[in-house]
């Protein structure tokens, strides 16, 4: 992890705030409230940055490096949001050989995000999968559900201008 | 609510809807499985066609166990007569409706019949077919057959009269030697003797707070048992719980269910409602000084949250790891008190134990074993879906008879069983009955009933790193053996799969197998190397053919295979070499055509591209 500062800006609509705080006081007082609360913190926001970390640390009274510790123990709960459009580059061994590296080097330059991350205008997040089972057109990239074969990291710009 | 109550409903029930010779009923596999499939449009279709008939009745039921048929519908004709309609969509539904409920002709061709066979004649119903016929249905008894969202419905099949029965007739200790003699073992996987559970938790009851809790994490890959029952059959659970409450003495209940089964999750909260509202769960039970309430908690995604003591420590509010024992969860589980930790399958078990009695439930099953266990059948079979056989049943006759075989001729190779901590299962046990202590003495386990097939063109040693990689990337890390461990003993893996190993590395293999089974902190560390530890034993020959030969049998471990093109096939017609996404295909047009070694990805591309058949893999 680079850093725990998510790359979009925290959206601080009061509207979603105010949510946040009722779910916490709903749960406060229940035994093993973190993990419900962390829950639906994530269906307010869509996912858990540090703003939200924080909130829930200080109306609940625990340290944030024990959010933190929840917050990446569990697969289900995200430090980073969902772009609009998901990008999946496949780092499986096919694509792997024929430079599928190379594919995700020019994505995360050109969009100026990691692995994991999403653009600031929450358009794009990218993620790395193994094979999709489409070695034959190796290297693979995945925009939601629409598939682009043979990928060149020169064509990465024309695709992505597509969805902007 | 009085107890007297319960007859009243089910008698009222069972007039107007489920034995009502004026009524035609409708039922529509509305699982994960079944929605999935597209249950929905089908559902809604017979709801539309039948909104204004009053004589035909349209509801939604769990899963009946047929995975690949669905979506399914069952209609029970006035008469009784039942009908399974498999693969439906919404016009053939619409059929059904036209010709069957209206017309009263049913249709042969869309009936269950039409896949799978019946001992002789035509399987017109489920119940008709050799599948169902082979099992012996106690914990899915009721998937399939009632509207999982109406308590009523359960109650008409008998439900919360166990519950009545054990608060009014019984004493706790009565209820916890009731599942002594029974036998019940946990079928979460380790087998332990669910009453002598009960029995460690039971004492200073009244004076100090109690939890029970149902392990509702079912992480491993290829088991789904669990979530049919939770689909199918929610309240089977909150009474099985709310009796387990009585006996030791607790008042509260946790459900830890994974937040990856969104229906079950709906179904159970809906269930705990109506439960509350009707009087059958919360305070004074029954008009008795007996109360008890159910939490649900939702996992979010460790598959280590399903070791017990990793499961309480996340109901906590804390990252799931799992805590040293002793003390034991009877001693020192959820919050510091006594708690007991039963499996959805071993709940769903319980209502009928104590209706039946502990003896119905004993005389089933093998000395050590009792009763019946559900299976997941998966993999290369043909009737993938939800078995439960008697204890004792063997796998010759789960994988021939109930699944129906190995599709496309091939040969039976082995069966995985327990998931990631268990192991294989080969021909040479192919008649060994299945039960707890039988399949630790061949080297597998029964874990929580996953069983997938493998013909001879799966690879034993992929079969094996499959689960490693799994295990090593769920390892919450806390302990060394397992978060060091399975990581080295995956490398040993890739080595082999990758040809790069040698035969020492199987002497280092074991040993590191036998070090973190031994001094791994909990089950899911102690048990990872027994897929790599089963495969060694029995298909040994695999392992030395990947090192010594640089081969791997099956065909699967792409590293180590070749692609050659037959010469005296290949007619030179170029389409491998155009479609060479590698360039790695050399010859000129009408020549026999050569792949060049060095280049080759081994993608297979040319494979599929060749119409001749020339080209192979070894």
């Amino acid at each position: 992890m680079n850093t725990m500062q998510s790359s979009v800006p925290f959206d601080s609509d009061p509207k979603l705030m105010e949510q946040l705080l009722a779910v916490i006081e709903r749960h406060k007082d229940e035994q093993g409230a973190l993990i419900p609360i962390l829950q639906e913190a994530q269906d307010i926001y869509g996912y858990l940055p540090i703003e939200v970390q924080e909130v829930i640390a200080d109306k609940m009274n625990v340290p944030l490096e024990k959010i933190y510790g929840i917050v990446t123990f569990y697969s289900f709960f995200n430090l980073y949001p969902k772009g609009k459009y998901q990008i999946s580059i496949c780092l499986g061994t096919a694509c792997y050989v024929k430079g599928s590296q190379k594919v995700l080097d020019k994505v995360t330059e050109v969009l100026g995000i990691q692995p994991g991350q999403c653009t600031h205008d929450r358009l794009f997040s990218i993620d790395t999968c193994r094979c999709v089972g489409a070695c034959g057109l190796a290297p693979i990239m995945l925009v939601n559900d629409d598939v682009y074969g043979r990928m060149n990291p020169l064509e990465v710009e024309g695709i992505l201008a597509k969805y902007k | 609510m009085k107890l007297q109550d319960l007859s009243v409903i089910k008698d009222r029930v069972n007039a107007e809807l489920l034995h009502n010779s004026a009524l035609t009923r409708v039922m529509v596999g509305m699982a994960t499985c079944g929605i999935a499939s597209g249950a929905t449009p089908v559902m809604n279709k017979l709801a539309e066609l039948a909104k204004d008939n009053k004589e035909v009745f349209v509801s939604q039921t769990g899963c009946i166990g047929i995975c690949q048929y669905e979506p399914i519908v069952e209609v029970i004709d006035k008469d009784g007569t039942k009908t399974t309609y498999v693969k439906m969509n919404a016009e053939k539904a619409e059929r059904v409706y036209n010709e069957h409920i209206l017309g009263g002709k049913r249709i042969e061709e869309f009936s269950v019949g039409s896949v799978l066979p019946a001992p002789e004649g035509h399987a017109w119903c489920l119940e008709d077919t050799i599948f169902l016929q082979k099992q012996h249905r106690v914990a899915l008894r009721n998937c399939g057959q009632i509207d999982p969202e109406q308590i009523e419905q359960y109650i008409a099949t008998d439900g919360y009269q166990a519950l009545g029965k054990v608060i009014t007739e019984m004493t706790p200790d009565d209820v916890i030697q009731t599942m002594l003699d029974s036998g019940l073992r946990g079928r979460g996987g380790a087998g332990f003797p669910t009453g002598l559970k009960w029995k460690f938790a039971s004492g200073n009851r009244g004076n100090v707070q109690k939890y029970v809790c149902c392990n509702a994490d079912e992480g491993d890959p290829g088991a789904f048992m669990d979530r049919s029952v939770l689909e199918g059959d929610p309240h089977v659970v909150l009474e099985a719980m709310a009796i387990a409450g009585y006996a030791i003495g607790a008042s509260e209940g946790y459900i830890y269910v994974r937040a990856e089964y969104p229906t079950a999750v709906s179904r159970l909260r809906i269930a705990i409602k109506q439960a509350e509202e009707l009087g059958v769960l919360g305070d004074n039970i029954f008009d008795t000084d007996f109360s008890f309430h159910i939490f649900l908690r939702l996992g979010s995604g460790a598959f280590v949250c399903g070791e017990e003591t990793a499961l309480m420590t996340s109901i906590e509010g804390n990252r799931g790891e799992p805590r040293p024992r002793p003390p034991f969860p009877a001693v020192k589980g959820l919050f510091q008190k006594p708690t007991i930790l039963n499996n959805v399958e071993t709940w769903a078990n319980i209502p009928r134990i104590i209706m039946n009695g502990a003896p119905w439930f004993a005389a089933m099953g093998t000395e050590k074993s009792k009763g019946t266990k559900v299976f997941a059948l998966g993999g290369k079979i043909n009737n993938t879906g939800l078995v439960e056989i008697e204890m004792g049943t063997t796998l010759r006759e789960v994988v021939e008879v109930i699944g129906g075989g190995v599709p496309n001729g091939k040969k039976f190779k082995a069966a995985q069983t327990g998931g990631p901590s268990g192991g294989c299962i080969s021909m040479e046990n192919y008649d060994v009955p299945i039960d707890y202590d039988n399949l630790i003495a061949i080297g597998s386990m029964m874990g929580s009933g996953g069983l997938i097939v493998m013909d001879e063109d799966n690879c034993m040693v992929d079969i094996a790193k499959f689960f490693l990689e799994f295990t090593a990337d769920e390892s919450c890390g806390k302990c060394t053996p397992c978060r060091i461990g399975t990581r080295r003993l995956l490398e040993i893996m890739e080595k082999i799969t990758s040809g790069e190993a040698v035969m020492k590395d199987l002497d280092y293999l074991e040993q590191l197998a036998k070090y973190i089974k031994e001094d791994a902190l909990c089950g899911l560390g102690q048990t990872s190397p027994n897929p790599v530890l089963s495969t060694l034993r029995y298909f040994r020959d695999e392992y030395e053919a990947h090192i010594k030969r640089k081969t791997c049998p099956a065909g699967v471990c792409k590293a180590l295979l070749t692609y050659t093109i037959d010469p005296r096939a290949c007619i030179g017609c170029g389409l491998c070499k155009s479609k060479c996404p590698h360039d790695a295909i050399i010859g000129a047009l009408k020549k026999p055509h050569v792949i060049n070694p060095a280049i080759c990805a081994k993608c297979g591309t040319c494979i599929n591209a060749c119409r001749q058949g020339a080209i192979t893999v070894v």
